[in-house]
């Protein structure tokens, strides 16, 4: 019964668990306050407080949750090399932090809005890991029934609006989400994420230039892992600097891979939003992978870069001192549960191969709203074919 | 199925030379090369012969994501090949301005896919210039390259072909080659021709595409259509990537009894009509194809244009075997894409109507 608070905190990730983990989980919420491990750094706004509001509860759930999530992509990975996954996979691995924070600091009803690195995003906003791996392998059961795939994950009931390829559109898209929260008074905001490469789109600037005009509850979110693709970033921007290239528009700098920095900076920036209009957050982090699965990731930046960040600034290594250090689980513990964890990633892997692919007339459903009516022809385009649904 | 099949044979006899009419080039020997190395070598030379020239896009400092700008930056210095931050419309843009001081601007757009908030730049500016400035100024020098098309698991935004788009826009030049040493011409006629060239280089053949190549500098002419394989019962017209699948079928067809005259158009914007027109007056039927969506795709304004000038002698209807009518898929890109059993059985049926 106190076990079932922790499952259901996201939907068919935590029930198994729940159940083997027989030490008691620590469902306590009596507050722990965390240190953030860098002050935050503001721009025409007053920065929030380095201490951060947790419980026992939330720090185990963390630490699942990134470990899950790390899990998750490094078995995309394989599949991606045994060719299961086709097309083109952005792993997300040594963000997590970013993807975690945001959620402990919002709720459903806050939208949010990302580019195509969007797996772990996904699994926050309550996506499943059957969910995950269908879409990644193209099936039905996938979250867009397949015909998405890696970079296309979307959730409705959690306001999760995706998911998108075209670098920088998803910005002025989550202003526009923002204007309708606004407008239907919905006290709630939208988080537009997006990169340091897309940092330079014109677009973004137009759409923030409008959230700022008419107050809206949009927060911006730089996810800045310091390379666009293989550019390093001071090699992109005369300023790279992403929390002050709003201008007018107030920003943060935030330590990208602790998760409790997001998440209060993720709470401070709802704050401002709802009620000052939109503001900039500048997430200070870094992947381990390369851009996408084509790229190794060591062509334009050095192996000790990548192990040092990995040993110094890893999300899911400061969570697990701060669990040993606040002695809410024991090492081995945490090894049995990173087992649990690899345990319910195959599971899932194996059930999303059984998984159809999509049936051959999908191909054709919605293209347009059902009932319009447009004519599909045979390759001579003497015989209709199909109606198109 | 059949597209994977198609795929792989690519690699092999890739379009055989020795059918039809050709040209001398072609009879010339050289290294043999794949599309990357050609489009490669076609931008050493370019960037050689002319000290006014620059070569800009998104990575194309390290060569490019498909490695066909490398060795530029090492051998011409970073001032002339340079990387540019992530922003289409202002890479186009700037193109154009360094273009209307007398530059060559050779712009790289990273995949084709991503070329539309480029868009306003190309149509409202490069297309224009000459013409609202009454021949004062002109952005001549431009040429943007983009790679397009499918390649086999792209899905959404890499493997779209927008020719048609910017085939709409009086003004620029669209071209698309079809193999290594054609790629190599066309890219140095599209960079030295005094107007904006939008020149697409069909990505699926980068590797896959192997042809001798001449080494040294030359030109095919634009605007200029080549019948690469003679027949006399049907014609088919298309470009790029989508001739080897074409060829394949016009084989097929031939096992059959069908004699199938293959033109490959090169230059889609201004189109070579004469040719298209002596060989549909010859054959009396004709098959377009293209991998973008059927409807509003460029073989509807070949098809019109035949239809004005060889009405009389058409013994069939134009027959258009291209992409389906839906943004383009992902798992379902087999069902999609314009095959060769697709083409074959539309050969018949225009044969037999």
């Amino acid at each position: 019964m106190a076990l079932s608070r922790l499952s259901s905190r996201s939907n068919g990730i935590a029930r198994p668990f729940s159940a083997a983990f027989n030490r008691f989980i620590s469902t306590d919420t009596t507050p722990i306050t965390i240190e953030t491990s860098l002050p935050f750094t503001a721009h025409l706004c007053d920065p929030p407080s380095r201490s951060v509001e947790s419980s026992s509860q939330e720090l185990l759930d963390f630490f699942r949750t990134m470990a899950l999530m790390r899990r998750m992509e490094i078995a995309a990975d394989s599949l991606y090399k045994a060719k299961l996954i086709r097309g083109f996979c952005h792993l997300y691995d040594g963000q997590e932090a970013v993807a975690i924070g945001m959620e402990a600091a919002i709720t459903k009803k806050d939208a949010i809005i990302t580019a195509y690195r969007d797996h772990c995003i996904f699994l926050g906003r309550g996506g499943s890991l059957h969910e995950v791996f269908s879409e990644l392998m193209g099936r039905q059961a996938g979250c867009s029934k397949g015909k998405g795939g890696s970079m296309h994950f979307y959730k409705k009931d959690s306001s999760f609006y995706g998911g998108h390829g075209i670098v920088g559109a998803q910005v002025p898209l989550g202003c526009g989400v923002a204007f309708a929260q606004k407008y239907n008074k919905e006290e709630a905001v939208t988080f537009a994420l997006y990169g340091d490469g897309a940092a330079n789109q014109g677009q973004l600037f137009e759409a923030l230039n409008i959230s700022a005009l008419w107050d809206l509850p949009a927060i911006l979110v730089c996810e800045n892992n310091h390379y666009g693709m293989g550019t390093a970033e001071w090699r992109a921007a005369k300023s790279p600097s992403y929390y002050k290239r709003g201008d007018y528009v107030p920003g943060l700098k935030v330590d990208g891979m602790d998760a409790f920095a997001v998440k209060q900076a993720c709470k401070f920036a709802k704050d401002h939003a709802l009620e000052k209009g939109p503001i900039i957050l500048e997430m200070d982090t870094y992947r381990y992978h390369g851009h996408s699965m084509s790229d190794p990731g060591s062509t334009y930046r050095t192996r000790d870069e990548i192990s040092g960040v990995r040993q110094e600034r890893d999300p899911i290594e400061r969570i697990k001192k701060l669990v040993l250090s606040h002695d809410l689980a024991t090492e081995k513990e945490l090894k049995d549960m990173e087992k649990e964890i690899r345990k319910e990633v195959d599971d899932a892997i194996a059930k999303a191969k059984d998984c159809p692919m999509p049936e051959p007339s999908e191909l054709f459903t919605n293209v347009y709203v059902k009932g319009f009516g447009t004519e599909s022809f045979g390759p001579d385009r003497k015989e209709v074919k199909a109606a198109l649904p | 199925m059949a597209a994977l099949l198609g795929r792989s044979c690519r690699k092999l006899g890739f379009l055989s030379s020795g059918h039809g009419a050709r040209r001398s080039v072609s009879t010339e020997t050289g290294k043999s090369l794949n599309l990357y190395s050609a489009i490669n070598q076609a931008l050493h030379i370019a960037l050689d012969s002319d000290p006014r020239s620059f070569v800009f896009g998104e990575d194309v400092g390290f060569g490019g994501v498909f490695r066909c700008t490398t060795g530029l930056a090492e051998r011409f210095g970073k001032n002339r090949v340079f990387n540019t931050p992530l922003c289409e419309q202002g890479i186009v843009g700037f193109g154009i301005g360094l273009a209307a001081m007398g530059n060559r601007a050779i712009v790289e757009i990273q995949f084709a896919d991503y070329i539309y908030p480029a868009f306003d730049q190309i149509v409202n500016e490069a297309a224009k210039f000459r013409y609202r400035s009454g021949n004062q100024f002109n952005c001549g020098g431009l040429t943007i390259r983009a790679p397009y098309g499918a390649v086999g698991h792209g899905g959404h935004y890499h493997s779209q072909s927008p020719e048609a788009f910017f085939c709409h826009v009086p003004g620029i030049k669209v071209v698309i080659p079809r193999s290594p040493r054609e790629a190599k011409g066309l890219l140095l006629s599209c960079i030295r021709d005094p107007n904006p060239v939008v020149f697409f280089e069909p990505k699926w053949l980068y590797r896959q595409a192997v042809e001798e190549v001449p080494e040294h500098d030359y030109m095919i002419p634009l605007s200029e259509a080549e019948v690469i394989r003679e027949g006399n019962d049907i014609t088919l017209v298309g470009w790029g990537a989508q001739l080897t699948i074409m060829e394949q079928a016009c084989l097929e067809a031939e096992k059959e009894g069908i004699s199938c005259e293959l033109i490959d158009l090169k230059t889609l914007l201004p189109w070579d009509k004469e040719t298209v027109e002596a060989s549909v007056k010859k054959t009396g039927r004709l098959l377009i194809s293209h991998e973008a969506p059927i409807t509003g795709g460029f073989g509807a304004e070949i098809s019109a244009t035949i239809l004005e000038r060889c009405f009389l002698k058409l013994e069939a209807p134009v027959s258009r075997i291209c992409g389906l009518d839906t943004p383009f898929p992902l798992v379902f890109e087999p069902f999609y894409m314009p095959t060769k059993n697709k083409i074959l059985d539309a050969i018949k049926t225009t044969v037999n109507y």
